[in-house]
This record gives C-alpha cells, structure tokens and sequence, in this order.
C-alpha cells in the first residue's frame, strides 16, 4: 500500500509556502507531518522547558496546518512540541490547539505524548545497568541526573504509532527522533522498513532536500521497495545529488542513523531522478536491534550569567587587546579577591575579543588587523546578583584601564547604559546516553482526549 | 598551491548534535574528487582542529564528490564556554589546507 505524507517543513515555527502546502492537500496525503524540535539552539529551551519559536508565529502556522488537516481528513503529526519536547512545551501547544479548534468549530480526538524522565527512574535504571554510554563518553551520576531541570526520552515510531492506533487526529509528541513522526504511518501501513526511515530522513529539514531550501512543503510516497520525494514549491527540484547530500546534514555518519529499535544503512540505496524534480530511492536496509534503546537529553542549570561589553577604538589598544584583557582579567581577580572576598572557584570571568578571535578562540588561526575591537566580558555565578555585582566592580575598569602606568588615563566606549545585562540563567547538556525499555510504551505516557470546539468531552 | 577554500564548491560545518560536529567538503567534480581524496590526510584536518587524528571520522562519498570530517565538540555545545552555538565556523578553519 502507498503512503503519502505531507511534509509541510523542517519545523513548525520557521514558516512554510502556503500555495504548496495547498497543492500538498489536494494530492490527498495519508497523514501531515512536522517536527517541532531541535537541540540546535542550545540547552536553555530544555533547561527551561520553553520553546524558542515566536508563540504568534507558532499559532499562526499551527492554525494554519489545522486547517488544512480538516479539509485533507488526515491526521496532524507534531513531534518535539516547542523545541525542546519536555510535557511544558506538549501542553502549550495542547493549550493552542484548544483555542484554535475552538475558534475554528472543530471536533478532534488529540493524542498527547510527553516523554519526560524523572532521574529517579534514571538512577535505578543506572543501577540496573539499563543506561548506555554513547560516544563521547561523558560521566553519569545521581547528582548529574539530580541536578537536571529537565530530562527527555526521543519516542521513535511506537510511540507515535500508539498514538494513531487510538484513532487520534492530532498527535502532539513531546520529544521524538526528527524522523519518527514520518515514518510512523509508512511502517504501520506495510512500507519497506529501510525506506520508512530513510525517507523520513530525507523529509525532515521539508525542503532543505530540494534545490529551494526556504520552501518548506515536500511530499514523500513510501511502499513496499522504496520511497519518491516531491517538491511542491513551485520551482523547487530534488535532485539526485541534493537528496544523497542530506544524509549529510547534521549528521556525524552519512552512512547510517541510529533510531529507537534498529539502525538505517543507506550504503546499499539506489537514489535515481524520476524526472526533473523527482526523485525516487530504493535499497536502503533497516537493521533490526536486539534490544529497544531511547536516547535521552538533559539539561543542567549552570549558573547566572551577566555580560558587558566595551568596544577599544584607540589603535595602540585594538594592535594590543589581547594583552590589555591580560592584565585587566589579573588585576580584576585580585581585586574581586580584595574587595568581595570571592575565590576563582566561585565564578567565570571570560573575555572574546569580537574582531580578534570571538568566533574560534584558540583554534583562530588567522591574524587580523581590525579598526576596532569589542571585549566581550562574561560573568557567571552561583546567583544572578552576585554575577552582576562582580560585573559591576569591573566597570570602571572596563571603561579605564591604562595599558601603562605612565599615560592618561584612556576611556573607552561603553555601547549602553547600564552597561551590565543580566542575561538570567545559564544551562548545560549533561546527558549523552540511552536507556533500555522492556517496552517502547514503558518510559512514555500517552493520553487521549476528544474535544467538541475547544472543550474536552471525553478523555482516558 | 591549491587550498580547500578555493578547490572547494562549498565547505560547511554544522553541529550533529550537542556532542559533535561535523565538517561536508563538496568537490566540483569527480576528478577533483579523485585527487583530493588522495591528497588530503586526516592529520592535516586534525591538526588544524588541535585534535588526534583518531579522533576525527573521515568518509569520502565518491557518489556526490563529497569528503566529510566528523569529531567530538572541544566544548559541548552551548556550555557557556562555547563560542559557536551551531558549530558552522568549523568549516572555515580547514580554508588554509592545501590540496
């Protein structure tokens, strides 16, 4: 049986092209599909349980989607909600999917999948020799998983299928693999496993396996030998060489891709151009694991952070900035020391020298020869106000300090006042493991509720 | 002599989640391919990125005259001592190599 799956973009948030979002209905697709999640950003959208998409513009394209899943009759797959798929981000756009379905008059049977962890379930599961160590290694103990603000398990094709065994017309999936929430219905319905999830891989980013990556809108028909990638944009092209080319994307392997249950090997997979936007692959394998792993994400709360930035225009200061940090990064601790009574061990004290090396620090390798330079100074402490009062005795200095004793005494431009900015707390991803499930549903919670124009009329 | 920056089409890096990042080199041809595959070492890329060579995972994918680098991060990405929240500026520091 063939499956065609709408693939509106790469995520719900960044917006898509609405013309061939409607030609993708009128092909009649058997499910619409849309990740809402990435690690891309950094840790602070799972340390804080939020999303990092604009809420209007989320509600806008989410409408938008639910729409057009009304008119196709299908069911809306959303994997990841808000970026960081933690049951915060699944319930804000439970929340949404209320209002809009109540403005719109719409009846919906709404599956939501939270896949948050608790680290007392993840200290036994250590002790019980169910976490595994992906690489790099990197240390787990009860304290790392104690001090977790958040911690997500990426559902695979299961979880979402449970979803849509319960007849759900929108599935709103905290965090999954990018790739589950397409090449669930493909599976479910017969398609060739290798083709399932290599051409979920292929969708995920929509349009970035097309010539016109802004697009956003691609469909993919799966059966049982292999799958066929469609653009819909118009003047969009999949080609041979820019489908293959998205195996690549942040991916650390080209070859194969770990997922919940097995691995995907595209070494073996025929990719051929069916015409000129068309492509078709076939060949892909899926290997089976022995045992049913999830990956797991967390994210840890690694203090308060407050910034300032000065920019040196003067040019015997900008040829010697990296000196000038040096001595004022060592009179500062000694007077941090003095005055506050605070060790080294008790903050960060950074300075990037923005036109010298900011971006590669170390790793720069090029000497530049800039008009100016902008010190960046970064302060991180247990607290918010002791990172900025620590800030604040630095001013003055960020704003005088004299490369020599015997000169007067230099000023240098502060952009802004005040010239400190809080910039609140500060997270770090902590967790690169698995966990062992006796039962793909063992670690999620799935519930299931009907709603009659926004209110809830029945739920188990 | 030639260097990856100007035999390149397109050199780009890109985290692969949090712990890694990982480095595409699209060549113009297949013979240029051919020739860079054989002239570019792993140590070289290694030793701009102050890593072991064993540490960097090389794949030269003949089918779309790509040759690819991936590596553990030198900072996980966004700890507050990352200077690159994607990692895309890796790409830059293998301009310089000659090929």
């Amino acid at each position: 049986m063939k499956t065609r799956i709408l693939i509106p973009s790469g995520v719900l948030g960044l917006g898509f092209d609405s013309e061939a979002l409607q030609r993708g209905v009128e092909a009649k697709p058997d499910a619409i599909c849309i990740d809402g999640g990435s690690t891309d950003s950094g840790p602070y959208y799972l340390g804080t349980g939020t999303s990092k998409y604009s809420e209007l513009a989320t509600r806008a394209e989410w409408r938008e989607l639910m729409l057009a899943r009304a008119t196709a009759g299908v069911p809306l797959i959303l994997g990841s909600c808000g970026t960081c798929g933690t049951a915060s981000t699944v319930d804000w756009m439970y929340q949404m999917t209320l209002d809009i379905a109540r403005e719109l008059g719409q009846n919906l049977k709404i599956a939501r999948l939270y896949s948050d962890q608790s680290a007392s379930d993840l200290i036994d599961a250590e002790h019980n020799q169910k976490i595994g160590y992906l690489k790099p290694e990197i240390p787990l103990s009860t304290e790392i998983l104690q001090s977790c603000t958040n911690i997500v398990a990426l559902a695979g094709v299961e979880q979402i299928t449970a979803a849509l065994n319960a007849g759900a017309d929108i599935v709103l999936a905290g965090r999954t693999t990018d790739t589950a929430v397409i090449a669930a219905l493909p599976l479910a319905r017969g398609a060739a496993p290798g083709a399932a999830w290599h051409g979920a891989k292929i969708g995920e980013c929509g349009a970035l396996c097309s010539t016109h990556p802004v697009s956003g809108v691609i469909q993919i028909d799966f059966d049982e030998s292999g799958f066929t990638v469609t653009p819909l944009a118009s003047g969009a092209e999949c080609t041979s060489h820019s489908v293959i080319a998205h195996m690549l994307y942040e991916n650390a392997n080209p070859l194969e891709l770990v997922e919940p249950g097995g691995t995907l090997d595209v070494k073996a997979a025929s990719v051929e151009a069916v015409d000129s936007r068309t492509v078709r692959v076939t060949g892909s394998v899926w290997i089976p694991a022995e045992q049913y792993t999830v990956k797991l994400e967390g994210a840890a709360l690694s203090g308060y952070q407050t910034s300032s930035l000065v920019l040196l225009r003067q040019k015997e200061y900008v040829e010697q900035a990296g000196k000038w940090c040096e001595l004022l990064e060592a009179f500062l601790r000694k007077s941090i020391e003095s005055k506050m009574n605070l060790r080294a061990s008790d903050y960060d004290m950074e300075f990037r020298l923005i036109g010298a090396n900011a971006t590669l620090g170390a790793l720069e390798f090029c000497d530049s020869n800039p008009i100016e330079v902008g010190v960046l100074m970064l302060i991180t402490s247990d607290t918010q106000s002791r990172a900025t009062d620590i800030a604040r005795l630095c001013n003055p200095f960020l704003l005088h300090f004299p490369l020599t004793e015997n000169e007067a005494l230099p000023t240098f431009a502060f952009p802004y006042s005040p010239a400190e900015s809080e910039r609140g707390a500060v997270y770090e991803f902590v967790l690169n493991h698995t966990l062992l499930l006796a039962d793909p549903m063992q670690s999620f919670d799935l519930r299931i509720e009907e709603i009659a124009s926004g209110n809830v009329v029945n739920n188990s | 002599m030639a260097t990856l920056s100007t035999t390149a089409k397109a050199l780009r890096s890109k985290n692969a989640g949090p712990f890694w990042v990982t480095i595409d080199i699209f060549l113009p041809s297949d013979d240029v391919f051919k020739t860079v595959s054989k002239s570019l070492s792993t140590e070289s890329v290694a030793a701009v990125l102050q890593l072991e060579a064993d540490q960097v995972y090389r794949y030269d994918l003949a089918e779309i005259a790509v040759i690819k680098f991936s590596f553990p991060r030198h900072v996980v990405q966004g700890h507050r001592f990352d200077r690159d929240m994607h990692g895309a500026q890796y790409a830059l520091l293998l301009s310089d190599i000659e090929c």
